[in-house]
């Protein structure tokens, strides 16, 4: 599992360059002057103006529209396929699906771990609903549509699988030849768990199911795709552009440097947009054979069905408690699927159940199953949120059984160090226990409790409290990456990177840091990122490790900038380098401030014309692990008659390091808070699983995000900031994904509280919660 | 309707005509269905891609293009145009990110086809602009950070530019309503929240001072 996460987001252990050298590097910071404020972003002009160019708004000359036919059956073989009136159809100028040479390269699906299916980007073996059979390009997207509408394709209907639980069954639909499996049952163990069961005071027992829920990013997945001879340039909306360069630079058969990838403003992934898609290749295809642009932007219809999903997780925890709080044992399975190819169905859902709270006897086991639905892609805190429903009800209720408060009998079980890792290194800082503690204390927590504990609730109406804490595996971030800063002769500034900006505000928190270094202010500093023809490596951006990864990235580069800027005027001035102070613009003595120099006069700047910095990503420390930790509390309001639920507060207490720009982190942790409760609330997909194995719910329609009726109009952020100086440089772990985890059981657990109905299965819509409460009258 | 036959375009096609002549096709579902039924059945049936002319009166400016009948406003701003503050979502109303004003209201441009938005006052994210100054509603998503992705940020900027037209003083919980047909994936309301709060304060002010 540990090898799960490091080939998602990282490489471990690799042998890297480092600026400083080791043993240099800089002690973080003690007090910040811009790092840390609240500043809204660089680029937030750009985004309220509409001025900002994301790849689906790219125009040029000449440009074509594609479209992708897709197979409408869960699991069909293509026997035949008419395109001659298609091709004849009013703008078309390309049809493709693979009969002709050079127009169905090798396609691999491909799990976290790089467990690889190879296929063919037009295979006849179709084994999800939406499924590429042919593409098309044409003037108007109207006409490629139209295109597509002609086509006839002759397909044998096979039998499908559409549910996990059933996929392993005797005489189910096999999706592939070799059986419904995805590869070994994953088992984990430690300590004596029959042991641990045995001194346990309280045993509590529950199965728990969250379905899939889809990434839907506002902006589609698609690219503009040109060649320009045997260069190829891709517009990607994508969180990585150095991984679509190298996927699409594999499939096309293409040296890495005819491949120019740019991706400067991107409109949410959550990962989904980590890979490249078929689409990518598509559109390349499509560009080479028309010899024009081509703009290949995915329906909305398309990207649910086949642009990834957090898959279904169906779970069962057993955990024993001893009378104090103390955990005595953890005991959990679960079965899930990625859908119809390898793509980590149960990657990181046992995680929080391993390492979250101490515990000496835990055992865990995931089955991964191939159904027929479209391919899983890892979204925001792959795996967690799942293991969280579980885990977090399971504490409400063993806090139950022993009549512990939920707060107290986590404080009870907090660790120090990674008991599910090899070695048990510790964590760099865990703020988990001040999470509990102050988050606890602001939201008021106790008074929330004792009033609601007297109040009597014979309305209707009905309150409650709930909270929930997290972890999350990854944060922290790591090598590699590479920067180059640039300072111009007066005193303004490049940053060169790699990475995405995918709207958590990372070009305004790196711009930041070259402020708090540079004393250079942040609307001095123009950013260059996320292309490949121009920009530095760097890896996606995802698993909450961008800003833990670039930003001590971007500050040693910037070190290096003001080493190499004392040098030059330390000449001009005849005096040390190490007697000079970089500040607000200007360089002064030490002893006598007196005598300076703006950046600005600087002859030998004047002369060089610029500065070049390098900064790179050094290793994380050895033998330590860099986590992010949470926790959340909430306040609901339910209706026994309608069973609908008003969430009336949230706050949200994260250990995310160092908070590097408030605004956007308060921002961050709303967001978050968003998506979880949509995990709650609304979101689910749901295949027709008896009659046709489609998807019912392919719209924003059916497959509900919550709107701005569905949040509480009030939430609050509160950072809790250890002082973590080994972590990294800047010591930020991360905070995209951690926000999401807690958020679903803090909201069940609150439900519970104003009801007593616990709620294994989200997500809670007033029709389940309905049918619940009536299964609990007739009970009572 | 007569208001609107002011607006014949050069080729003869008045909006009720075209909306007669596309009883098939991907268009159909955006029509008003009472409409299409009307008209004698002896006029002039267009095809699907048959072009017509237009002329759409956008952010003030008048722009006279040939289209398909069956092209929404969507697309002609974004790809015919290059107006592309405009974002496309979901082209079928749920969204909320190709949110513009016509006449003054708040309308999804997906589903308004280009021929019927025709005489029309049109006005998109970039109208909003004074020159290279953001209006109060953009400055406001500005400083509040009522965004992560921005992509369905110009939505969310007409949105509140139509909340605040119709009631330049909205409670919280009319902001809420009043932005709940425009979804953000980035979950940044409460943040929204804040900026149309604050940008309805400043419209205030400038009311005041002129």
């Amino acid at each position: 599992m540990k090898k799960e996460n490091e080939e998602l987001y990282y490489a471990q252990g690799l042998a890297v360059p480092e600026t400083p050298k080791p043993g240099e590097n800089p002690k973080p910071w003690d007090k910040t002057h811009v790092v840390g404020k609240a500043m809204p972003r660089v680029d937030a002009y750009e985004r309220v103006s509409g001025s900002a160019v994301y790849p689906s708004d790219l125009l040029l000359p000449n440009m074509l529209y594609g479209a992708i036919l897709r197979c409408p059956h869960p699991h069909a073989k293509i026997k035949g396929m008419d395109i001659s009136r298609a091709k004849k159809m009013p703008g078309v100028h390309a049809l493709i699906n693979g009969s002709a040479p050079g127009t169905n390269p090798k396609w691999v699906y491909a799990s976290f771990s790089r467990i690889e299916f190879p296929t063919s980007l037009f295979d006849s073996h179709c084994r999800f609903e939406g499924e590429a059979v042919a593409a098309v390009a044409a003037e108007t997207p109207y006409q490629a549509w139209d295109a597509l509408r002609a086509i006839k394709v002759d397909y044998e209907i096979l039998p499908f699988v559409a549910d996990a639980r059933k996929a392993l069954e005797p005489g189910a639909p096999k999706v592939h030849e070799k059986g419904n499996q995805a590869g070994e049952t994953q088992r984990y163990e430690r300590g004596d768990v029959k042991k641990g069961f045995e001194e346990a005071e309280a045993t509590v027992e529950m199965a728990f199911n969250t379905p899939a829920e889809l990434h839907t990013p506002m902006e589609l997945h698609g690219c503009v795709a040109n060649w320009e001879g045997d260069s190829l340039t891709v517009w990607e909306s994508t969180q990585g552009v150095y991984a679509i360069q190298s996927g699409v630079a594999q499939a096309l058969g293409l040296p890495l440097s005819k491949v120019r990838v740019v991706g400067h403003y991107m409109g949410g992934g959550f990962g989904s947009k980590l890979r490249a898609g078929k689409y990518t290749i598509i559109a390349a295809i499509l560009a080479r054979l028309t010899a024009r642009p081509v703009k290949l932007v995915l329906t909305r219809e398309e990207t649910f069905l086949t642009t990834g999903n957090r898959p279904p997780s169906y779970m069962r925890l057993k955990a024993g408690v001893k009378k104090d709080g103390t955990l005595t044992a953890l005991d959990f399975s679960c079965t899930g699927t990625g859908g119809a190819y390898p793509a980590s169905g149960t990657a990181l859902v046992d995680w929080v159940v391993r390492d979250l709270y101490t515990c000496p006897n835990v055992r865990t086991e995931a089955t991964d199953v191939y159904i027929n639905a479209g391919p899983a892609r890892p979204m925001r805190a792959p795996g967690h949120p799942q293991g969280a429903w579980a885990l977090e009800q399971m504490m409400d209720a063993l806090a139950e059984a022993v009549g512990m408060d939920p707060v107290e009998l986590r404080l009870k079980n907090i660790p120090s160090y990674s008991q599910a890792r090899p070695g048990n290194p510790a964590y760099t800082s865990t703020g988990l226990r001040e999470c509990l503690v102050e988050g606890a204390k602001a939201f008021g927590w106790k008074e929330a409790r004792e009033k609601l504990a007297r109040e009597d609730q014979k309305s209707h109406i009905r309150r409650g409290v709930g909270m929930a804490a997290g972890l999350w595996v990854a944060g922290g971030g790591g090598p590699p990456s590479s920067i180059v800063i640039k300072l111009f002769s007066d005193g303004s500034v490049n940053l060169n990177m790699g990475a995405s900006d995918i709207g958590t505000g990372t070009k305004t928190v790196m711009a930041m840091v070259i402020s708090e270094e540079l004393g250079v202010k942040p609307e001095m500093i123009q950013i260059e990122h996320a292309d490949t023809g121009t920009t530095q490596y760097a890896t996606p951006s995802g698993g909450s490790k961008t800003i833990p990864t670039e930003s001590p990235a971007v500050r040693a580069a910037a070190i290096d900038v003001r080493r190499q800027l004392l040098e030059v005027a330390a000449a001009e001035m005849k005096v040390d380098p190490s007697s000079l102070v970089l500040a607000g613009g200007e360089l002064h003595l030490k002893q006598d401030p007196s005598r300076k120099v703006k950046i600005g006069e600087i002859q030998g700047l004047k002369k060089r014309g610029v500065i070049v910095g390098l900064g790179y990503r050094g290793p994380n420390p050895d033998n330590r692990v860099v986590n992010p930790f949470a926790a959340q509390f909430c306040e609901v309001e339910v209706d026994m008659r309608t069973g609908e639920v008003r969430i009336l507060h949230f706050l949200g207490a994260h250990d995310s390091g160092r908070v590097m720009n408030r605004l956007t982190y308060d921002n961050q942790v709303f967001g978050g808070i968003t998506m979880g409760i949509g995990l709650a609330m609304t979101e689910e997909r749901i295949l027709d699983q008896n009659n046709t194995g489609k998807m019912v719910n392919r719209n924003w329609h059916d497959y509900k995000l919550p709107t701005a009726l569905d949040v509480p109009p009030g939430m609050t952020s509160l950072p809790i900031e250890p002082h973590d100086t080994e972590a990294n440089t800047t010591g930020a772990k991360g905070l995209g994904e951690p926000v999401t985890i807690p958020t679903a059981p803090a909201v069940a657990n609150a439900v519970y509280h104003a009801t007593g109905v616990r709620i294994i299965d989200s997500p809670m819509s007033p029709v389940r919660l309905c049918g619940r409460f009536s299964e609990q009258r007739k009970e009572a | 309707m007569g208001d609107k036959d002011k607006h014949r375009s050069v080729g003869g096609m008045t909006r009720r005509s075209f909306i007669k002549s596309v009883g098939a096709g991907a268009a159909a579902a955006a029509a008003a269905g009472t409409l299409m039924a009307a008209g004698p059945p002896e006029e002039k049936v267009m095809k699907a891609d048959e072009t017509c002319r237009l002329n759409l009166k956008i952010n003030g400016n008048v722009y006279t293009l040939l289209v398909e009948p069956r092209w929404s406003l969507l697309f002609v701003l974004r790809e015919k145009l290059g107006m592309t503050g405009t974002k496309v979502g979901c082209e079928r109303g749920e969204c909320g990110a190709c949110t513009v004003l016509i006449n003054g209201i708040a309308r999804y441009a997906c589903m308004t086809l280009a021929v019927e938005a025709e005489g029309q006052d049109i006005t998109t994210v970039e109208g909003l602009m004074e020159g290279e100054e953001l209006g109060p509603v953009q400055q406001a998503f500005h400083d509040h950070d009522a965004f992560q992705c921005g992509y369905c940020t110009p939505g969310q900027v007409m949105a509140a530019e139509g909340l605040l037209r119709a009631n330049p003083t909205p409670t919280a919980a009319e902001i809420q309503k009043g932005m709940s047909g425009n979804l953000c994936r980035c979950g940044a309301y409460v943040h929204i929240f804040e900026a149309v709060q604050s940008a309805s304060r400043t419209r205030k002010g400038q009311r005041g001072q002129s």
